[in-house]
């Protein structure tokens, strides 16, 4: 594996040997010492044309946990904002030396293309592009799911639910590509206008009542992030009316079972798609998620760097 | 006197002849005594005719060039293009027309005939001088705001019954701009996945059957730009059982291509209107076959690399096609049983009727000597360069049938022996 820039570049067998190599560099982070010489010598670009604290930040310390030299290059600050084209600066980047470009980009494809042309050897990870994918954050919640139940293999027989804005959502489209792979069903639930067309095609079941999917016992509720600005208008009425049917507080919070998991990508708008008693809750693996991140990130720049298995 | 003599080519109808060509025109056709050059095993045709080609000139030379065009409508076996009116300036005064046709006849590989556009700037506000257009030296006939829609209902009328008069056609680039607001790719459940906006069927469709009752109403004739749906097959059956004076075009890449390209975001494959499902493009087939779709447009728009090497969404839409039709026609045609007399219709005869070209889609005794000779036995692995300016060909790495070997252009070879040949 050189690349990862979606989820169907992967077998079962592929995912489920990166889950393990994740599960083991997750110890890593309970040492003392959290620093593996596996990628000495290597320079992994963080190339985000779009901000990203969080997944920067993830992937930066995934890099430095494998001992390799970290860039971070934000487009907004470079010669991006001069009119400098994708192929350039990835060029550029690897004239200085990178050897893996780990890409942020606004636009669906930017990574696959990346990757897929012939302008840059360096290997390409896609951190989030437009609606598109994010399949390092999918890795994770399945890394975050199969700890939740014990499993030590696939993830066979869960039901899993994904609600809010899945137009929009390339982490929606990560998660429901990988859930189906290891086996998982997957539902999702939102407002009519943010159900993207053909999604039952992808292998998602449709559900527009929070309520009704609840009742049907998903072992996982996995909350999306509402970015507000798109919640004017012609997707939904107003905010209010949002949270009042897909916000996860109250009842709709009595309705998940007491085994179940609740899954946030992150940043949380508390009091928006979820209470702060949702998000506080036991059941909650909300940074559990972010310390997998770091697990599943190593397992990902070793795999695409080394081009082995741990 | 020139005298040329083709000797043992097939004509279209299937039996065998030679051609003599005196001045430019066909003379003989049958047995010609003298020697000539062989063209055995050749099939002889009617040299082409595109009626939607982009020749990017004047105004964006660096994509292509009038001559460069020429050469590869030459090299694709054509003897005459009709030039969109999407240049810069656009094709909306006389001046523009007949600079496009003096530099076309200058460079004199195939006849270039102007398109003017229908409304001022392509803005879609107001009517272009079409009137000044048809009596200028260009004799425009035919009309497009090709690239967009004129989707301005009154104005689609007034432009249908404006070129009325002189038999004129327009020929529609069917989208609802509102209905396609920022589309990169068909609309479905690929586009969802892909993370892009989609490009729906019905605002084609919803265009074309309006188009085709204004059509009806007005009593004049419509042309369709690249018919890429199963339902816009449909309407445009429904509107030819009405009577309604309408024609359509198909390009190579729609008879041939599908969405499922897109999965690498690599922007040759990106064009406007999107490649279709494969149910779309069984059904473009079937319609061509049947004789709902009229002709074979390329809709030829090269562009420059830096234009099509980057983000899908920053990518212009087009893909170059000249020098491939015949090849994909031949596949899609002749392979399904097609005699090469309907090949010859699609190729040349209706296209130079709907264009108004007088002195094209003849073979025959007495017409101009525009002749396009095709060996249709090899099987080539298509190269990404071709003649043009640009190399956005989405056909590259295909394997297709036959061969272009002469192409003769009033009565002088513009392709001999499969190379292009420059003017003395």
């Amino acid at each position: 594996m050189r690349h990862l820039t979606s989820i169907r570049e992967l077998t079962k067998d592929a995912a489920i040997s990166l889950l393990d190599n994740a599960q083991q560099l997750s110890q890593v982070n309970d040492r003392e010492v959290k620093k593996l010489p596996a990628l000495r010598g290597k320079t992994v670009v963080n190339l985000f044309f779009e901000n990203s604290t969080r997944t920067r930040i993830s992937f930066e310390v995934a890099a430095k946990r494998l001992s390799a030299d970290v860039i971070n290059f934000s487009a907004d600050s470079s010669s991006v904002s001069k009119g400098e084209s994708l192929k350039d600066t990835a060029q550029t980047l690897e004239a200085l030396g990178a050897d893996a470009i780990v890409l942020r980009h606004p636009l669906s494809g930017a990574p696959k293309l990346l990757a897929e042309q012939d302008w840059i050897s360096a290997s390409v990870i896609n951190a989030g592009d437009g609606s598109h994918e994010h399949p390092t954050q999918a890795l994770l919640d399945a890394l975050t799911i199969r700890q939740g139940f014990g499993l030590s293999h696939n993830l066979s027989g869960l039901k899993v639910l994904i609600v809010g804005d899945i137009l929009h959502s390339r982490v929606a489209r990560s998660n429901i590509l990988l859930l189906n792979l290891l086996g998982a069903t997957v539902t999702v639930a939102g407002p009519r206008t943010l159900i993207p067309t053909g999604v039952e095609q992808m292998g998602a079941t449709v559900n527009n009542s929070f309520e009704d999917a609840l009742s049907a016992k998903p072992d996982v509720v996995m909350m999306l992030r509402v970015q507000k600005e798109r919640m004017q208008g012609e997707f939904f009425s107003s905010t209010a009316d949002y949270s009042k049917a897909w916000s996860l507080e109250g009842d709709r919070l009595a309705m998940v079972g007491k085994d179940a998991l609740i899954l946030h990508p992150g940043p949380m708008n508390r009091g928006f798609e979820i209470s702060s008693e949702a998000a506080d809750d036991p059941r909650s693996q909300v940074l559990r998620q972010v310390s997998n991140g770091v697990a599943v990130r190593m397992a990902v720049l070793y795999r695409c760097l080394s081009g082995e298995q741990l | 006197m020139t005298s040329l003599i083709l000797k043992s080519l097939t004509l279209p109808n299937g039996s065998g002849a030679d051609i003599e060509i005196e001045n430019g025109r066909i003379t003989q056709i049958g047995s010609v005594s003298g020697s000539g050059i062989d063209c055995a095993g050749l099939q002889a045709l009617p040299g082409f005719v595109d009626v939607h080609t982009h020749l990017r000139e004047p105004g964006f030379e660096a994509s292509e060039t009038i001559l460069s065009g020429s050469k590869s409508a030459a090299a694709g076996g054509y003897t005459a293009v009709m030039a969109m009116a999407n240049t810069s300036p656009v094709t909306d005064t006389a001046e523009v027309a007949n600079l496009i046709l003096d530099a076309g006849t200058a460079a004199g590989f195939v006849e270039v005939q102007p398109i003017g556009s229908v409304t001022k700037g392509l803005q879609g506000a107001e009517l272009s001088d079409i009137k000044g257009l048809s009596e200028s030296r260009s004799k425009v006939r035919m009309f497009s705001d090709d690239g967009v829609c004129v989707f301005d209902e009154d104005l689609m009328r007034q432009a249908l019954i404006a070129v009325k008069a002189f038999n004129g056609v327009i020929a529609q680039h069917a989208q609802d701009p509102t209905m396609t607001f920022g589309a990169q790719m068909n609309a479905g459940a690929l586009a969802t996945e892909l993370g892009m906006a989609g490009w729906p069927a019905e605002a084609e469709e919803s265009i074309i059957k309006r188009d085709a009752e204004l059509a009806e109403q007005t009593g004049s004739r419509l042309h369709i730009c690249h018919l890429t749906t199963a339902g816009a097959v449909e309407v445009v059956r429904w509107a030819k059982s009405r009577g309604i004076n309408i024609t359509a075009e198909v390009t190579p890449h729609h008879l041939l291509l599908t969405e499922e390209l897109v999965r690498g975001y690599d922007s040759v494959y990106k064009v406007n209107p999107p490649l279709r499902k494969l149910e779309d493009t069984l059904a473009l087939r079937e319609a061509l076959l049947d004789g709902t779709i009229d002709v074979i447009g390329t809709d030829h728009a090269p562009h420059a690399r830096e234009k099509k090497e980057c983000e899908w969404q920053n990518a212009a839409f087009g893909m170059v096609g000249l020098e491939h039709a015949a090849s994909v026609l031949q596949e899609v045609l002749i392979q399904s049983g097609a005699s090469w007399e309907r090949f010859a219709n699609v190729l040349s005869v209706k296209p130079a009727q709907i264009a108004g070209l007088e002195n094209q889609g003849q073979l025959s005794v007495g017409s101009i000597a525009n002749i396009a000779l095709i060996d249709p036995a090899p099987k080539r692995v298509i190269e990404r360069q071709t003649n043009s300016k640009s190399i956005n060909n989405p056909f590259a790495g295909i394997t297709l049938p036959g061969q272009i070997v002469h192409t003769i252009f009033k009565g002088r070879f513009t392709v001999k022996n499969t190379q292009v040949q420059e003017q003395q």
